[in-house]
């Protein structure tokens, strides 16, 4: 019997792929794509102030809330602590996926990667929790300063009136920091692979051809890894644009993308306005994307 | 001395930079470890007045915490079943045939964890709630599974890619049916890629908070029970030993499946 169906789907090749790639087609294009589509729409719709229900008719007027200033800031304010943690994490993670990549033993280089990519696969919510015991007002950065009795410089910088706040753990500095460290890892993987791939007879014709291994690293080595850069960028910006733990936790009373959406959707369930704040990053992101292709990061990945 | 190929030295800038890095990494974790026995109940004071053990006592009497535990097992574990199912089938379909559309299928099992969370989060939530399905364990796992997936797909695929055809086709030369070759050679096969895939979604299940925050109804997760001690913190001390605990369970079974993973290619250079 099962030897008679066996042969059966075998002369059927069509069959056996429709049948391998139905239950997960099926799932995504239902609850995913439905899903994405589903947002799309309500984007569309608007919210009856008065009832405080959502009317499904077509129309802009969503579309056009997001453009209130108060609204606008809270874009800018995301996508420039996006840029900034991405700045910060690529010259945090060059070093040590540069060391990985070049200079490691094989065996240090399995267990360096591991120990890379273990936060990045787990402990988010605990990895900003524990930015939130670190930076407390009471907490081992302040004590630190104290200790070294600079804390005057702590003071000075918590009063810069954008980024301070009254302490670390309720400041944009606090939630830069906490950003850039629970993303870095998605930045070390991709430059670490571009730099694995520069070939090393390159390196060594550059060394044959006299150049100082100064400028051998500035004139091939930087430029091949850029694309790992951009890579890595991809993911911290995306990130960041779309967390509302981080800002809701460390951040002070303005919002972040995240949070606006989560506001919108929970207390007033304003899906509309919230599905059209989530299309902010989902156009960001795109354009990104579009931008780090023609940088050739896809090829990074 | 660690030297490269060309015989040259990591200059002591780029090796004191790495180390940088890699402590930037780890000593956050240390000071949680560290957290989780301060007899401080009411703050986050460092140093630490005095050390205890008491609050690994008083977490293990919480009924609350136990539920949230168990909870997240379950939604990680069924999440994770479904995503084996899903991404080997679609594994499987992309590797033995070349059909229109194959790389767009790949482009959409990545979307979830490409895009933003809340992006998927909000969706689903929109979606549930216009259909009208209560928010339940459900509709829980049904977003877990969306972005678990990709997971057991990327690393069954890529064992699908080394194996190669010729044991199947010796299989069935054999007078083996699809069956028998599916659970004497492909199963085996692809075993531990399963394993490593399996274990990275369950912890990414596990660990997830952001679309939960969005697909979960009245009931918490572990990761919702940690995110209210976040931004209300009532309970300080237990929540440091729960971090704690986050840490060291989830950082286990990653371990392994990197291990295996790496472990894997290793055997393929050679």
């Amino acid at each position: 019997m099962l030897t008679r169906v066996s042969t059966y789907l075998y002369q059927r090749p069509r069959l056996i792929l429709f049948l391998l790639l139905g239950p997960p087609m099926i799932y995504f294009l239902v609850v995913y794509l439905g899903s994405l589509i589903a947002l799309l729409l309500n984007s569309f719709y608007y919210l009856e102030e008065f009832t405080g229900l959502v009317v499904r008719e077509f129309t802009l007027e969503t579309y056009g809330e997001l453009f209130t200033p108060s609204n606008l800031g809270i874009f800018l304010r995301t996508a420039g602590m996006a840029a900034a943690v991405t700045v910060a994490d690529a010259l945090i993670a060059f070093p040590l996926a540069y060391y990985i990549a070049k200079f490691a033993s094989p065996r240090a280089r399995t267990w360096l990667y591991i120990a890379v990519t273990l936060p990045l696969w787990s402990s988010y919510l605990v990895r900003v929790y524990a930015w939130k015991l670190i930076l407390a007002k009471e907490g081992i950065v302040s004590w630190f300063f104290e200790a070294l009795r600079i804390d005057f410089a702590l003071d000075w910088i918590l009063s810069i009136p954008s980024i301070g706040g009254s302490s670390l753990s309720l400041s944009p500095i606090g939630m830069f920091i906490a950003f850039a460290y629970i993303w870095l890892p998605y930045m070390i993987v991709p430059i670490q692979t571009a730099l694995e791939r520069v070939p090393k007879s390159l390196l060594e014709a550059s060394g044959d051809l006299g150049a100082k291994p100064a400028q051998t690293f500035r004139k091939i080595i930087l430029p091949l890894a850029f694309p790992g850069v951009v890579a890595g960028s991809i993911f911290t910006f995306s990130l960041t644009l779309g967390d509302f733990i981080v800002p809701q936790s460390l951040g002070n009373s303005r919002y972040f993308i995240g949070q606006a959406v989560y506001a919108h959707q929970g207390t007033s369930g304003n899906i509309p306005l919230a599905a059209a704040f989530t299309m902010g990053p989902v156009v960001i992101m795109l354009a990104y994307l579009l931008i780090a292709r023609k940088l050739g990061a896809f090829d990074a990945l | 001395m660690p030297s490269n190929s060309n015989g040259e030295k990591a200059s002591l800038g780029l090796k004191l930079g790495a180390l940088a890095g890699l402590l930037f990494l780890y000593v956050p974790l240390l000071i949680i470890f560290l957290y989780a026995f301060t007899t401080d109940e009411t703050t986050y004071t460092f140093p630490p007045p005095g050390l205890t053990t008491k609050w690994f006592g008083v977490a293990l009497g919480r009924v609350d915490l136990w539920r949230a535990l168990a909870l997240s097992m379950q939604v990680a574990a069924v999440a994770t079943v479904a995503a084996l199912i899903l991404g080997t089938l679609a594994a499987a379909a992309v590797y033995r045939s070349n059909f229109f559309g194959r790389e767009a299928i790949s482009f959409m099992l990545v979307l979830p964890i490409a895009l933003p969370g809340i992006v998927t989060g909000i969706a689903l939530r929109s979606a549930i709630g216009t259909i009208g399905i209560p928010f339940s364990f459900w509709t829980i796992v049904i977003g877990h599974a969306t972005f678990c997936v990709v997971v057991v797909y990327n690393n069954v695929l890529a064992r699908f890619r080394r194996t190669s055809g010729s044991q199947m086709e010796a299989s069935m030369d054999l007078g083996a049916n699809s069956f028998q070759t599916f659970f004497h050679v492909v199963l085996p096969n692809i075993s531990t890629a399963l394993l490593a895939g399996g274990m990275l979604a369950f912890a990414l299940s596990f660990d997830e908070v952001i679309v939960t925050t969005f697909t979960a109804g009245q009931q918490s997760t572990l990761p919702i029970w940690i995110f209210s001690q976040l931004t209300r913190p009532r309970d300080r001390p237990v929540t440091n030993v729960v971090a704690m605990f986050v840490i060291l369970i989830t950082f286990l079974p990653i371990f392994f499946a990197q291990k295996i993973s790496a472990e894997a290619s290793d055997v393929e250079g050679k």
